[in-house]
C-alpha cells in the first residue's frame, strides 16, 4: 500500500492503494468519481476512457502510481453544466441509449477534437474504433463529431 | 398471498417523491383478484383502504413528479412514460420531475421490462391517469371562478378561463382538487392535438448522460459499503467442495471470504465470493483463492456436441406441433420444393454495464439497488427466499447500462442480499466482464429444418419448420416439457397462417446444462432468420421478385408496408452489381420491414452499403426513440450474425471478454434509415422489433449479390464473397 496523490479534474485526492491497482479503481472506489465506467479491464471496450495530460488513455490498465500527480480529467471534469461541444452535440444528435459507454466516447472524442477539429470519417473511425456501444449508438456518434466540430467554429 | 390491500400511507409518498407539502397524488390501483384499473386520488384510497401509487404527484408549487415504474436500460421509458402522462396532463417535459418506482408488483402492476411492453402494456391507463388529473384540476379552477367547468381549459400546468383570461397554475389548485373524487369517463385527446405525443422531444436523461452524473447500478455506494466478487463453478452446475484461502487473505483489503449460493431458475448454484474494501482488492483476492469443484452430475458439452444432437433431434420426433393440413402430403406432392436447414449460435447478452447489485440487509429489512429489469420480480423473488413480508423487501432501480432480457433474471440481485446478510454489511457484488459472458444465462443455440412447396401459381403450397434447441421455459425445477411451445412461431408473420394452405412448426428441445434465457427480440432473434431466409428461398423456387412473392400472401397492413419500404428503398429500379435482399417480421405485436444493400469490394469481401427500416408499431410515443431503437437493434444484429457467438468447449463457455467476442465497431456501421408507419393500429413493442429482420435481409442481399445462401451464424462479410 502506498499513499498517493491524484489530481482529478484540477482537484487533489490523497489515497491509499495498491500501487497496481488500476487507475479505473482508484478514481471510482477512492476517490468516489463514478462517471468513469468499467467494461472490460483489459483495454478492449474504451469505457473507461480519461485524459491523462490531455491525452485518452484506458484507466483499466493504467496503474495508479503512474498517474500519481498529474493532472487527469475525467468526464465529470469536462464541465458540469454540459457547456462544452461535445456534450452539446451529443444533446443535440441525442446520442445515449443506455448511457453506459458515453463517459468514454465522449472524453475519446473531445480529444479527437482538440487535436483535429475537422475530422473526416476516417479520422472518426480512427478514433473512435476502441470504443464498443452494445446500444449500438454509433450511428449518431459519427454525426455528433461532426455536429461539435462544427459548434466549435460557432464561438 | 395477502390479497387484501393495506392502507394508503401518505407519509410513502412524501418520502418517495422527496416532495414536500405534496398535495394532490393520483395513481392507479390494481386489485389483487382482477386487472381492473381504478384511478384514485389519495383522499379517496386512504378512506376506502386501498394501497395508491402516486404515479402524479403535485406540490403547491405546482411542481409536477410523475413516476416511471418501468426500467431505464436505454430503450427510453425514462421518457416515454412521463411523454404520456404529461400529454393528458398538459405540463410540458421541463416542468416535472421524473422519478423510477421502486419494486411493487401490486402497486403497479407487471413492471418487468420485457417483451417490448411498457409502452403497448400501460399506455391507455397512463393517457387516462394524465386525464384524470387534468379534469380535477380544471373543476377545482372552475368551482373558484363559480364559471362552468366547459369554459376553462389547461395548458402548460395552469387552468385558464377561456373568457376572462383568468388563471390558476396547478399548484394553486391542487390542494382542493384532491379531495375530488377522479371522473368516471375522461375524454382523451384527439391524436391531431398531441403537443408530446408523436414530437420526437429530447429524452429527459440525456443531460446526465454526458457528464457522468447518471447512476447506474455499478455507481451506487452506500456508507460502509464493501465490495464482492464471486468465484462461481466454471461449469454450469458445479458445486463446491472445499476452498484454500490463505492467500486471499493476506491480499490488503480482503475482509471476507464466503461460500455463496445463486436462484438460477429455482436451481441453487454455488460460488466462493471474496468481500473487500474495495473492487480491486476484491478481484486480486479472488485470484488467490482456490476452489475443488464437484462437476461430475452433469455433461461436460461442446459447441460441436450440442449442435450434433440438435440436427438430430429435428429429424426425429416433434413433442409439439401447431398445424394446418398435412404438410408431409402437400411437401410428397409438390413439384417445386426446397429443402434447408439454418442454424444460429449461443451468445452472450453482454450489456455494457456488467452485472452487479448493492443490498443491504438489516434487522428488519432488505433493501436492494441495482440495474433491475424486473424489480417486482425480484422483490418476490427475495420474500419467499427469506420469507419477509413484501413491504420489508425494497428493490429499488438504478440506470441500467444495457439489458437485452439478462437483467430480468432474478440471481444477481439474490447473491447479494445473501453476502449481505451474511457479513452485516452493505455490499456491491459485481460480476467481472469475464463472469458476465461466462456464467450465463445464454441466448440459446438453435437448428431449423425448413421444408416447404411452391404452387403452380407461385405461391406457398407449404411450409414446414422443425426446430430443436433449448426451451427457456424448461428450467426450473417440475417445468412442463411436453405441451406445445407457442414461441416457435415468434417472428412470423401473423398473415401467412391465413395464407398458407398446409404448415406446420415442430418442436424438439435440447436438454443441456448450459443456461439459457431471453435476449433482445427473444425467439424472433433466431426464428426470423430461418423463417425469413426460407420464404426468400420459396421465392427464388417460385421465380418471384421477392417482395412481390410475399405480396401475395399477406393483408393490407402487410401491403401498406411493403409499398413503403419499396417507395424509400428505390427497390423497383435496384441496379446490377449490387444486392438488395428484404425481410419483414412481427414481433411484440409491431411489424418491421428491412431492406440491406450490399456489394462486393475490390478485394472481393461484403460491404453493406445501406440498411433501410419501416417500423409499424402502431400508435407511438416519441419518434426519434423509435428511430434510435431500430438502428441499435439492427447494429446489434450485425454483432450476432456476423462479429460474435459464444462456444463451449469442456463444459465450459471459451469466449470471456471482448478480445474473443468481437463487437461491431464504428468503422463497420452502415447508413440506417428508418421510416414509422402513422396509423391508428393498437401500440405496438419498440425495443426489439427491429431487430429479426436484420439478418435475413442481410443473407437475402448477399445471395442476390452472389447466389450463395448463408444458413449458419455468424458468417463474415470478408469471406463470403
Ligand atoms: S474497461 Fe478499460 S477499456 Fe474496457
Ligand atoms: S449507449 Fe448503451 S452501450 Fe452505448
Amino acid at each position: 500500500m502506498a499513499s498517493i496523490t491524484l489530481k482529478l479534474n484540477n482537484k487533489n485526492y490523497t489515497i491509499e492503494a495498491d500501487p497496481k491497482m488500476p487507475l479505473l479503481w482508484a478514481i471510482r472506489d477512492l476517490a468516489g468519481l463514478t462517471g468513469t465506467k468499467y467494461g472490460c479491464g483489459i483495454a478492449q471496450c474504451g469505457a473507461c476512457t480519461v485524459h491523462l495530460e490531455g491525452v485518452p488513455v484506458r484507466s483499466c490498465s493504467v496503474p495508479v502510481s503512474s498517474a500519481a500527480n498529474k493532472n487527469i480529467t475525467t468526464i465529470e471534469g469536462l464541465s458540469t453544466d454540459n457547456s462544452t461541444a461535445v456534450q452539446r452535440a451529443w444533446i443535440l444528435e441525442q446520442v445515449p441509449q443506455c448511457g453506459y459507454c458515453q463517459s468514454g466516447q465522449i472524453m475519446a472524442a473531445s480529444a479527437l477534437l482538440k487535436r483535429n477539429p475537422n475530422p473526416t470519417d476516417k479520422d472518426i473511425d480512427a478514433a473512435m474504433q476502441g470504443h464498443i456501444c452494445r446500444c449500438g449508438t454509433y450511428p449518431r456518434i459519427r454525426k455528433a463529431i461532426k455536429t461539435a466540430a462544427q459548434l466549435m467554429t460557432q464561438k | 398471498m395477502e390479497t387484501t390491500s393495506k392502507n394508503i400511507s401518505r407519509r410513502n409518498f412524501i418520502k418517495l417523491s422527496g416532495l414536500t407539502g405534496t398535495a394532490l397524488t393520483l395513481g392507479f390501483s390494481f386489485s389483487a383478484s382482477a386487472n381492473e384499473l381504478d384511478i384514485w386520488n389519495a383522499a379517496a384510497a386512504e378512506s376506502s383502504g386501498v394501497e395508491l401509487n402516486a404515479w402524479i404527484s403535485i406540490d403547491t408549487n405546482g411542481k409536477v413528479t410523475l413516476l416511471n415504474h418501468r426500467s431505464e436500460m436505454g430503450q427510453g421509458s425514462f421518457q416515454s412514460v412521463p411523454q404520456m402522462i404529461a400529454e393528458e396532463l398538459e405540463v410540458a417535459l421541463d416542468q416535472v420531475n421524473i422519478i423510477f418506482a421502486p419494486g411493487n408488483g401490486r402497486k403497479y402492476g407487471s413492471q418487468v421490462t420485457g417483451g417490448s411492453s411498457t409502452i403497448r402494456g400501460s399506455y391507455k391507463k397512463l393517457l387516462r391517469l394524465g386525464a384524470s388529473a387534468r379534469e380535477m384540476l380544471i373543476e377545482t379552477a372552475a368551482k373558484k371562478w363559480g364559471v362552468n367547468k366547459s369554459d376553462c381549459y389547461a395548458e402548460n400546468g395552469s387552468v385558464i378561463h377561456r373568457a376572462s383570461g383568468k388563471k390558476f397554475h396547478y399548484g394553486e389548485l391542487v390542494t382542493e382538487a384532491a379531495k375530488l373524487e377522479p371522473p368516471k369517463d375522461v375524454v382523451l385527446k384527439n391524436p391531431k392535438d398531441y403537443k408530446l405525443i408523436r414530437k420526437p422531444l429530447p429524452r429527459q436523461d440525456t443531460p446526465m448522460k454526458v457528464n457522468g452524473k447518471a447512476v447506474f447500478g455499478l455507481d451506487f455506494k452506500l456508507p460502509g459499503m464493501l465490495y464482492a466478487v464471486v468465484e462461481r463453478s466454471p461449469r454450469f452446475q458445479g458445486k463446491v467442495i472445499k476452498w484454500d484461502d490463505t492467500e486471499t487473505k493476506k491480499v490488503p483489503g480482503v475482509k471476507h471470504v464466503l461460500k455463496v449460493t445463486r436462484d438460477e431458475f429455482g436451481n441453487m448454484r454455488e460460488g466462493v465470493a471474496v468481500v473487500a474494501d474495495n473492487t480491486w482488492a476484491a478481484m486480486q483476492g479472488r485470484k488467490a483463492l482456490k476452489i475443488e469443484w464437484d462437476d461430475t452430475a452433469f455433461p461436460h458439452h461442446s459447441t460441436e456436441e450440442l449442435y450434433t444432437k440438435m440436427r438430430d433431434q429435428v429429424k426425429g420426433e416433434m413433442i409439439s406441433f401447431r398445424t394446418m393440413g398435412n404438410t408431409t402430403s402437400a411437401f410428397a406432392k409438390a413439384e417445386k420444393k426446397v429443402e434447408a436447414t439454418y442454424e444460429t449460435p449461443y451468445e452472450s447478452h453482454s450489456c455494457m454495464e456488467p452485472l452487479n447489485c448493492v443490498a443491504n440487509v438489516t434487522d428488519d429489512k432488505i433493501e436492494i439497488w441495482g440495474p433491475i429489469q424486473g424489480p417486482d420480480w425480484i422483490q418476490q423473488n427475495i420474500c419467499s427466499h427469506f420469507k419477509l413480508p413484501p413491504e420489508k423487501v425494497i428493490v429499488n432501480m438504478t440506470f441500467l447500462g444495457g439489458g437485452f432480457g439478462r437483467k430480468a433474471f432474478t440471481d444477481y440481485p439474490y447473491e447479494a442480499v445473501m453476502i449481505s446478510k451474511e457479513i452485516k454489511a452493505p455490499v456491491q457484488v459485481i460480476w467481472t466482464r469475464e463472469d458476465d459472458m461466462t456464467i450465463g444465462p445464454f441466448r440459446p443455440g438453435m437448428v431449423y429444418q425448413c421444408k416447404g412447396a411452391v404452387t403452380g401459381n407461385g405461391r406457398i403450397g407449404s411450409f414446414e419448420t422443425k426446430i430443436s434447441g433449448q426451451n427457456m421455459d424448461m428450467q426450473n425445477p417440475g417445468a412442463d416439457k411436453t405441451s406445445y411451445n407457442g414461441s416457435d412461431t415468434e417472428g412470423f408473420l401473423e398473415g401467412y397462417f391465413e395464407s398458407i394452405p398446409h404448415y406446420s412448426f415442430g418442436d424438439s428441445p435440447l436438454d443441456s446444462p448450459v443456461p439459457v434465457m431471453w435476449w433482445r427480440s427473444v425467439y424472433s432473434s433466431t426464428n426470423a432468420f430461418a423463417f425469413e431466409s426460407f420464404i426468400d428461398e420459396l421465392a427464388a423456387q417460385a421465380s418471384k421478385d421477392p417482395i412481390d412473392f410475399r405480396r401475395q400472401h399477406l393483408g393490407e397492413r402487410y401491403q401498406l408496408l411493403m409499398n413503403k419500404l419499396e417507395q424509400v428503398t428505390g427497390w423497383k429500379e435496384r441496379g446490377k452489381n449490387t444486392g438488395y435482399g428484404v425481410a419483414i417480421t412481427e414481433c411484440f405485436s409491431s411489424i418491421v420491414g428491412e431492406v440491406v444493400k450490399v456489394s462486393k469490394t475490390a478485394d472481393g469481401k461484403i460491404k453493406i452499403d445501406k440498411v433501410w427500416a419501416v417500423m409499424d408499431c402502431g400508435w407511438y410515443v416519441n419518434p426519434d426513440i423509435i428511430k434510435a431503437q431500430v438502428e441499435g437493434s439492427i447494429v446489434m444484429a450485425l454483432g450476432a450474425a456476423t462479429k460474435h457467438e459464444t462456444t463451449f468447449k469442456d463444459g465450459k463457455a471459451v469466449e470471456r471478454n471482448f478480445d474473443a467476442y468481437k463487437m461491431p465497431r464504428i468503422q463497420e456501421i452502415p447508413e440506417i434509415e428508418v421510416h414509422i408507419m402513422d396509423n391508428e393500429e393498437k401500440a405496438g413493442g419498440v425495443g426489439e422489433p427491429g431487430l429479426p429482420p436484420f439478418t435475413p435481409a442481410l443473407t437475402n442481399a448477399i445471395f442476390d449479390l452472389t447466389g450463395t445462401r448463408i444458413r449458419r451464424l455468424p458468417f463474415s462479410l470478408d469471406k463470403t464473397a
